[in-house]
């Protein structure tokens, strides 16, 4: 499509994502040239990076580079289900709130804002704390539930905006129902700005992920990079200077939510009339 | 005047903007009537409250208080049916034409939404035929323009294009709001005869929104002149130019650059 | 008999670059001379190159927007050849000063107006002392009948039509030669329209500025402001003269087009039917070469679509200059047998 093509021409969509592209390709395939499971232990304890392991071993002895292979696996997927969780939740509420008014937005509005005041971390953690089960799909739909708030505030500014515009009102002369308005005159306006905010909301999954993993309240049965830095803090890697154990997953980290962050500057650059520059 | 020509009217019309300090009455109390046929301007300055009073009249907005009768009934605009039943008769044209469109869809789903808007249930063809029957009445070619997107088109073409959606519709009412302030002065007359041989061909009662004073006097029979939410003065166009009875139209009149006669700025 | 002419300006080219490299000359050869203690107005609809051409006679060439050729002289220096330094010290401000559309909004919005006015003079006459500076610039207001509680206020406590005069007056604070306004008073109620117009008439009855050219499309200001008129179309200027023989006794066909579609409230405009031009300017991207209104002049002949130049010449009269290949008479006969034909 013609978006396509203009984002392309931007150097910082580009560039975050050929880095992300980079990372994903390698985690996804790697795993299919080396078919071990990363919890084989294949070595001694933090064995340094050598010949046949490129990043070493952990401390259990386990092939360091399998895992972070494995670990980016879960980590997108969690960052991308708490994306779609986060931005649907936020879009509706940020449509129902922004185009109804009136008592239906000064409650949503009210509930929207205890969200926000309350740190979303603290809810994450006492979630992650009184639940039983501990998998990256709950991991996941959690940190969904309590990220959504930005997106609702955006959304409800981009759509009180919108709905005063002509075209919305020739609509409404002209019989359509409000659902159909929205669908058909107020999204396509913020198409752009949506897509945005799902990419944010995909960077601030995967950091949130590492956050509780790393606190030892993420999933128990799947690797994450989250989890890798738990490991390696929970078994001194530092202290042993095995930095293989923890320095990678932690830039990992960085380099995903930077690349996220990068292609989202670019696109702003080109959707975002206020800040086009000639 | 026979009170059985009345198409339109509002009784106590009141509109209020938040409330306690910040609070802003933009329609204060309003009456007016609308005969079948006429066609009446509301001239005022920014603030003066007729860009709220239109869009109540057009039902985009709900008034404060008081009430507006259609047909010498009260009109009531709660349920979906009873709100299409109205536009079925009361339309609009607005100051803007490139956002009076979507820009993601072709400017004939215009012109296809009126169809839905009508109730008939009608084949392609006659579709098909009914636009191309609209798009010449305001002299553009449907062949060529049909599938066009509306950037592609000028503010002329775009607003000669919301004249052919009118012209499908058939309203009996049509509220025009500032229907030229963004057109050329030069392609001004071309859409004011269009509206004006619309008016003919089904009698169609128009109300225009205008600030300009001269405009409103070439295009209309009757005036309301509104200041600060109120209506001051009414009557004939004739009537109000040449002789203005309140302080602010005779104002309004002095402020306004003439042709023939010396504007004194002192 | 002949005043001095305070600029000249010669075969003015200027054109904007498009995201695709594309060159629109949105001023297009254009020349004209600007009298001591005239003003100028300058008419024209959207798109004709008016705003171009006050942004190009202050050299004010950011990009899109850049210089291709021709002369602006003020007071007999070239400005396009002084180095910018000494364009923005000595010319912009003190020989040139220029109202944009939405003048108001040129007020920083966190300072007092007096703070803003002690930059100016700052930059400009530094000796002055704040005293001094406040008492001038008081006095100044008054004169123009803008009361001097002005200066301590901040913007958001005025109201539109005084932030537009404001900024004028402080525009023409170092008297400078000339004023060029482009459409001061379109964002205005027509209320705070009549006293702007007002204190710009001031300004030329005391002095301040010894010119102005005035631009706008709204004809019925330049009948109470102008004494002589240039009307624009597609960046080249297609009629001059003095300002009644062209509202009342145009000659160009897009002259008299323009002239009547005014609409006035006086009374007998109910009877005159109003006439619009079909169609629309031609897209300044294309090389147009010939006359350029010739798509929708109603007077076209064979010999207009025929002729081959680059552009067409003006024809000179004493006090009249037009751009058409037919001359007066002809042009008069044509627009008599019309309006009889109307019964007018």
């Amino acid at each position: 499509m013609y978006y396509i093509k203009v984002l392309l021409k931007s150097h910082k969509f580009v560039i975050g994502l050929f880095v992300l592209i980079s990372i994903i390709s390698l985690a996804i395939l790697y795993p299919l040239i080396n078919t071990n499971d990363p919890k084989d232990l294949v070595a001694m304890a933090f064995e340094p990076p050598q010949e046949g392991l490129i990043l070493g071993t952990d401390n259990f002895g386990r092939d360091v580079f399998l895992q972070l292979a494995h670990g980016t696996r879960t980590s997108m997927y969690v960052g991308l289900l708490a994306g779609i969780v986060a931005t649907s939740i936020g879009l509706i509420l940020g449509l129902m709130s922004g185009y109804i008014g009136g008592l239906i937005d000064d409650v949503i509005t009210t509930f929207t804002n205890m969200f926000i005041v309350i740190p979303s971390f603290i809810i994450l953690i006492l979630i992650s704390v009184s639940l039983d089960v501990r998998s990256a799909t709950l991991l996941a739909l959690v940190i969904g539930f309590t990220t959504w708030p930005w997106t609702a505030r955006a959304v409800r500014a981009q759509t009180s905006s919108l709905r005063s515009r002509d075209h919305v009102n020739i609509a409404k002369i002209s019989g359509y129902t409000t659902p159909r308005i929205i669908y058909s005159e107020i999204l396509p306006y913020m198409a752009s700005y949506v897509v945005m905010a799902f990419v944010l909301q995909i960077a601030a999954g995967i950091l949130a992920e590492a956050g509780i993993s790393m606190l030892g309240l993420g999933p128990h049965d799947t690797i994450s990079l989250g989890v890798l830095m738990q490991w390696a803090l929970l078994f001194e890697a530092p202290a042993t200077g095995a930095w293989w154990a923890f320095v990678p997953a932690a830039l990992f980290i960085a380099a995903i939510s930077f690349s996220l962050n990068y292609m989202n500057s670019g696109m702003d650059e080109i959707f975002n009339p206020k800040i086009r520059r000639n | 005047m026979a009170d059985n020509n009345v198409i339109l009217s509002g009784k106590n019309v009141t509109r209020i903007f938040g409330y306690g300090k910040k609070k802003v009455i933009a329609v204060n109390n309003v009456d007016f009537e609308i005969n079948k046929g006429e066609i009446v301007s509301i001239v005022g300055e920014s603030g003066s409250g007729k860009t709220t009073l239109a869009r109540i009249i057009l039902g985009l907005l709900k008034q404060t208080s008081g009430e507006l009768l259609f047909d010498g009934k009260r009109r009531k605009m709660n349920s979906y049916k009873e709100r299409l039943n109205y536009w079925k008769n009361v339309q609009a044209i607005f100051q803007d034409p490139f956002s009076s469109f979507n820009q993601f869809h072709k400017i004939e789903r215009v012109l296809r939404d009126c169809v839905g808007l009508s109730g008939l249930s009608l084949t392609e063809a006659e579709i098909v035929s009914k636009m191309r029957e609209a798009f010449e009445f305001v002299n553009l070619k449907y062949e060529e323009l049909y599938n066009k997107y509306p950037f592609e088109l000028s503010g002329g073409q775009m607003q000669r294009v919301m004249i052919s959606r009118i012209f499908m519709l058939k309203p009996n009412i049509l509220i025009a709001d500032e229907p030229t302030s963004m057109i050329d002065v030069c392609s001004r007359a071309t859409i004011l005869d269009m509206l004006m041989k619309l008016r003919v061909e089904i009698n169609m009662t128009i109300v225009f929104i205008t600030h300009d004073v001269g405009l409103s006097y070439y295009l209309s029979d009757k005036i309301f002149i509104m200041e600060k939410g109120k209506i001051v003065e009414r009557g004939n166009a004739v009537d109000i130019i040449t002789n203005p009875q309140h302080p602010y139209t005779i104002q309004l009149l002095d402020d306004v650059p003439k042709l023939h006669e010396a504007w004194n700025l002192g | 008999m002949n005043n001095k002419h305070i600029m000249v300006v010669e075969n003015l080219q200027t054109y904007y670059r498009t995201r695709l490299k594309e060159h629109v000359y949105a001023v297009d050869g254009v020349s004209f001379e600007l009298e001591e203690g005239k003003v100028l107005g300058i008419a024209g609809e959207s798109g004709c190159g008016k705003s171009t051409l006050a942004l190009s006679l202050m050299a004010f060439y950011f990009p899109p927007l850049h210089f291709k050729v021709g002369s602006i002289l003020i007071d007999g220096v070239d400005v396009m050849k002084l180095p910018y330094e000494k364009l923005r010290t000595q010319v912009l401000g003190e020989k040139i000063a220029y109202i944009p559309q939405a003048a108001m909004n040129a007020l920083n919005p966190t300072k007092r107006i007096i703070r803003f006015i002690e930059d100016i003079f700052h930059e400009h006459r530094p000796k002055m002392s704040k005293i001094q500076v406040y008492q001038m610039v008081s006095e100044r207001f008054k004169s123009l009948n803008l009361p001097p509680r002005v200066l301590e206020a901040f913007p958001n406590e005025l109201s539109g039509g005084m932030k537009q005069r404001t900024v004028i007056a402080i525009s023409t604070l170092m008297n400078p030669t000339i004023l060029i306004a482009d459409e001061p008073t379109s964002a205005l109620d027509v209320t705070s329209q009549k006293v702007v117009m007002s204190m710009l008439k001031k300004l030329m009855e005391k002095g301040y500025v010894k010119s102005m050219i005035f631009i706008t499309h709204e004809l019925p200001l330049l009948v109470h402001i102008a004494d002589d008129i240039m009307v624009m179309y597609a960046g080249e200027i297609v009629e001059r003269g003095k300002a009644k023989d062209v509202i009342f006794d145009p000659i160009h066909p897009y002259s008299k087009a323009l002239m009547n579609a005014i609409i006035v409230p006086e009374k007998d405009i109910k009877n005159q039917k109003l006439a619009s031009i079909p169609g629309a300017p031609p897209n300044l991207k294309k090389v147009l070469r010939g006359c350029r209104f010739l798509e929708r002049c109603r007077y076209r002949s064979d010999s207009c679509v025929s002729i081959n130049v680059d552009k067409i010449s003006e024809m000179k009269h004493p006090s009249r200059t037009y751009r058409c290949i037919f001359d007066i008479d002809t042009l008069q006969e044509m627009y008599k047998k019309e309006s009889q034909s109307d019964g007018r």
